[in-house]
């Protein structure tokens, strides 16, 4: 049951691409789970999410806001996000929806019906 | 009574200093080891969220950039003190009824950010925004700050 929150590092690595790697939460609910993943400056367009061999790679490719003058203190980073998860076989890949605001990217994804818990009511 | 002058003791031989550099290294490569490096932010562990900031500077403004996803815009607070600029809020959890966290790595809780501007700004002209979780607030100079071309009559 704990597959989701599984990381595929060795796919980060394989890229030539520099990506940053957003926090995140996983929220486990009777439904379903709730992943959160902060991209900060990525906006719906530059959302990029796909799911491939069970597994779950969100991309976000930021469009920071120009700002006139000199640059006299640097703590951003420019690269993109990058963060991938492995699908526990209990969630319905067909029915998982995404949302971003202010660069907080959520996605709900439910339990297929047969996992979901179940009273049995003894006849 | 005298009053004589501080004088700073002798500075005690220290290590050669490529001894330090080799613990340095040492040290830095700890935190070099895949699982720190692939863990995001792992210092904020210890010292709560530190959301990164930017700050910009042109010949009428300053312009501080703040990385904040995911909070209410009525959850920022900006305030400007004796020439240091705060950001300062409060990210809630959403309702956790009956949920239970597998993983939390982002930061909820009461977050503060300060820093010093390296001029004068004039505090009521300050204006921000707030846009796909980023944060930016824009601080005129205050007049006196502002580079003057004076004529030679």
């Amino acid at each position: 049951m704990n597959t989701l929150t599984r990381e595929n590092r060795d796919a980060d690595r394989a890229q030539t691409e520099q990506f940053i790697v957003p926090p995140s939460s996983v929220i486990e609910g009777s439904d379903g789970y709730t992943l959160e993943v902060e991209m900060p400056g990525v906006n719906k367009d530059a959302l990029d999410i796909s799911i491939e061999n069970n597994e779950l790679t969100i991309i976000g490719r930021r469009s920071l806001p120009k700002i006139e003058g000199t640059l006299i203190h640097h703590e951003s980073r420019p690269e993109n996000f990058r963060r991938t998860f492995e699908l526990d076989p209990s969630i319905g890949a067909n029915k998982i929806s995404a949302k971003i605001e202010q660069g907080l990217v959520t996605l709900t994804l439910p339990k297929a019906e047969h996992v979901k818990p179940r009273k049995i009511t003894v006849s | 009574m005298s009053l004589i002058r501080y004088q700073a003791p002798e500075l005690t031989p220290w290590p050669a200093p490529d001894r330090w550099n080799t613990l340095r290294d040492e040290l830095n490569s700890f935190f070099e080891l895949p699982l720190w490096s692939s863990f995001p932010r792992a210092g904020q562990l210890f010292t709560g969220w530190s959301p990164a900031l930017d700050l910009h500077q042109s010949t009428d403004n300053i312009v501080a950039v703040v990385e904040l996803p995911g909070m209410r815009k009525e959850e920022i607070e900006i305030s400007l003190h004796d020439g240091t600029l705060t950001i300062s809020g409060e990210r809630k959890r959403e309702s956790t009824d009956g949920e239970k966290a597998e993983r939390t790595e982002r930061y909820v809780g009461v977050f503060r950010r300060s820093i010093a501007l390296p001029t004068r700004v004039d505090a009521s002209k300050v204006s921000a925004t707030y846009h796909d979780g980023i944060l930016i607030v824009t601080l005129p100079k205050a007049e006196e700050v502002k580079p003057k071309q004076i004529q030679v009559s």
